[in-house]
């Protein structure tokens, strides 16, 4: 048997939460005894099948088809049950993100799987199968059960580091014949900031929030967040005031992080926000009210302003180069 | 056009969480339910897009009799009429199999709902129904237009949004900016007195999944405040090691 591992890809690369799906699927086979196999849809990116096999996937399936490139989810749906059939596939693990889970929902129900979100670590099999899940935006875990023989796990990033001592994994390329009806939802276009750190995938990222007065204001984030090579966020009331788009928006509503360190500037720590960031190893804050609700959970805090502290932070840090 | 909303029944967002029965129960004491934010999101495009072009709202939650004042509240907020399917909801595939199984009777040209519940974070239920129902889903979804038969979307996604064009029906995981939270007015809580909210049977029989503990993370120890840059480089490069 095989777990099957669902990839996504990002401005030509592997998406890093991804590549650590496949580890964490590599380390649930060890348990079970069953091998990994990566379904690679879309244009292969250089050097995936060796960065694949490292984090390690003893095989890809490549599914090449130009249609598949955008984020077609039915499409997609509809290759991975069939590549799921093909490899024997009982587990499908990948990483949570917004087309991982459209994927993932369309899925549950094809391959009749009982399924798992925000999994924060490997299975217990003394008694079934029993996993640990994040819930309550990462205020609470559950541990749930499943029954079913096929299962789906969409885990959470950062919780399993990704493997480099695997090797190459050897590549099959496999047509699948896709039905009309699966492209009837049609992407038009898109919109997105080239050359970034993604927000969901980064390891570092720097958030500003309403403290910092209005958008021209922003080049202080913007200089931090470079000299850190950190994904930029804010909190809502900046993106709700259009200051900064939508798609940097942290917290309950919005998108929730969990890098290994967030640096929060002139937010107070409202507990909307704090849902979307709780699950970061390091968290740093800047404020200048001693009395912000961030300083409670933080790891290390300067009580300042934001206009002074930050350019010198940005400085010594750049110093470190 | 005959709109769907699914919504869910959730504490609210400052709520303290907590558990009993030997962590296998979550403890409602003290708690104030919601309807959840991004189904609240959902609500509001639905009661704009009748504004604009007529139809009906039908607001729906799989829950047992406490969710009655949630559904209640979206009546208020300009649904028409409320279904509640009588069953504690499972998981989410036990939900979603409730909601196709309903909307399949109705013949829905929209079914809209939040992109995840603020409970378990899944964002699985949408996909699901479209998929039970043989219709496309889209989400997360933070624009929505309709012209004719035709529905045009942004649908985020990792450092922007994507644009999609897909005839109705279909299933929608909606979030903010679709439109802006409503607040019911006077008019709106007396007429919600008076219109029909039905509960009905559930059908799913058991679920592929099994609640068997929760657990709270550990307590965050004290912050370490620091007076300068210098100090704060220091502690980042050599206590937690990340520079
Ligand atoms: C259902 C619901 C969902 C929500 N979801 C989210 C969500 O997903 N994400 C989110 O962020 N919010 C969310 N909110 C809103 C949340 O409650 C807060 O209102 C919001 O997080 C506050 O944003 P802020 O910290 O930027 O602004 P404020 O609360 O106004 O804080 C500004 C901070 O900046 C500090 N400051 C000001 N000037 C300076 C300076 N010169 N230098 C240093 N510090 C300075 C102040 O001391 C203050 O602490 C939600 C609310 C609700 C009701």
């Amino acid at each position: 048997m095989s777990i099957l591992v669902y990839i996504e890809k990002d401005q030509g690369r592997i998406k890093n939460s991804s590549l650590e799906a496949v580890s964490y699927a590599a380390a649930l086979g060890e348990i079970t005894g069953d091998k990994v196999q990566v379904v690679s849809l879309g244009e292969a990116v250089e050097g995936e099948a060796e960065l694949l096999g490292k984090a390690g996937a003893a095989g890809v399936i490549q599914v090449t088809d130009d249609r598949l490139a955008a984020g077609v989810i039915q499409a997609h749906a509809e290759v991975v049950a069939q590549v799921f059939d093909k490899v024997k596939a009982k587990t499908l693990v990948l990483a949570k993100s917004s087309l991982g889970d459209a994927v993932a929902a369309r899925l549950a129900v094809r391959l009749e799987a009982g399924m798992a979100t925000n999994v924060v670590g490997l299975p217990d099999l003394t008694d079934g199968f029993v996993v640990r899940r994040s819930i309550f935006t990462g205020k609470a875990f559950v541990d749930t059960g499943i029954h079913t023989e096929n299962k789906i796990l969409a885990i959470k990033k950062n919780i399993q580091p990704v493997k480099t001592d695997g090797s190459a994994a050897p590549v099959e390329n496999v047509t699948i014949d896709l039905p009309g009806e699966t492209f009837s939802a049609k992407i038009t276009g898109t919109e997105k900031a080239t050359g970034e750190v993604l927000l969901p995938e980064a390891d570092i990222v720097v958030s500003g929030g309403r403290g910092l007065n209005g958008p021209e204001n922003w080049g202080l984030i913007e200089d931090l967040a470079d000299a850190l090579g950190a994904a930029k966020g804010c909190s809502k009331p900046v993106s709700d005031s259009g200051w900064r788009p939508h798609h940097e928006h942290v917290g309950q509503t919005g998108v929730k992080v969990a890098p290994s360190l967030y640096l929060a500037v002139a937010i107070s720590g409202a507990i909307q926000h704090l849902a979307g960031v709780n699950a970061s190893r390091y968290m740093v804050v800047i404020n200048k009210d001693p009395e912000a609700p961030f300083f409670k959970v933080a790891d290390y805090g300067i009580v300042g302003d934001a206009f002074e502290v930050v350019p010198k932070l940005t400085e010594a840090i750049n110093a470190l180069k | 056009m005959k709109i769907l909303v699914c919504i869910t029944h959730v504490p609210d967002t400052t709520s303290k969480i907590k558990f009993t029965d030997n962590n296998t129960q979550f403890d409602k004491t003290g708690v104030q339910f919601i309807i959840g934010p991004y189904d609240d999101y959902a609500l509001a495009r639905a009661v704009e897009l009748k504004e604009q072009s007529g139809g009906s709202i039908t607001v729906l939650n799989v829950g047992e009799s406490d969710t009655e004042p949630t559904l209640r509240k979206a009546l208020a907020i300009g649904a028409d009429e409320a279904i509640r399917i009588n069953a504690f909801p499972k998981d989410a595939a036990f939900v979603a199999s409730e909601i196709a199984r309903f909307a399949k009777e109705e013949a829905f040209d929209l079914i809209l709902m939040g992109r995840e519940s603020i409970d378990y974070n899944g964002g699985m239920v949408h996909g699901m129904v479209g998929e039970l129902l043989g219709i496309p889903s889209v989400s997360p979804v933070m624009k929505l237009d309709i012209e004719g038969n035709t529905a045009t979307i942004s649908r985020e996604i990792e450092g922007g949004k994507e644009f999609i064009s897909v005839d109705l029906p279909f299933v929608a995981g909606c979030q903010e900016p679709i439109a802006e939270w409503k607040i019911p007015n006077m008019r709106g809580i007396m007429s919600a007195r008076s219109k029909p909210l039905k509960a009905i049977d559930s059908e799913t029989p058991g679920s592929k999944t099994e609640t068997k503990k929760y657990e709270l993370p550990p307590a965050k120890g004290a912050v370490k405040l620091v007076d300068t840059v210098e100090e704060l480089v220091d502690l980042l490069k050599n206590d937690a090691k990340i520079l």
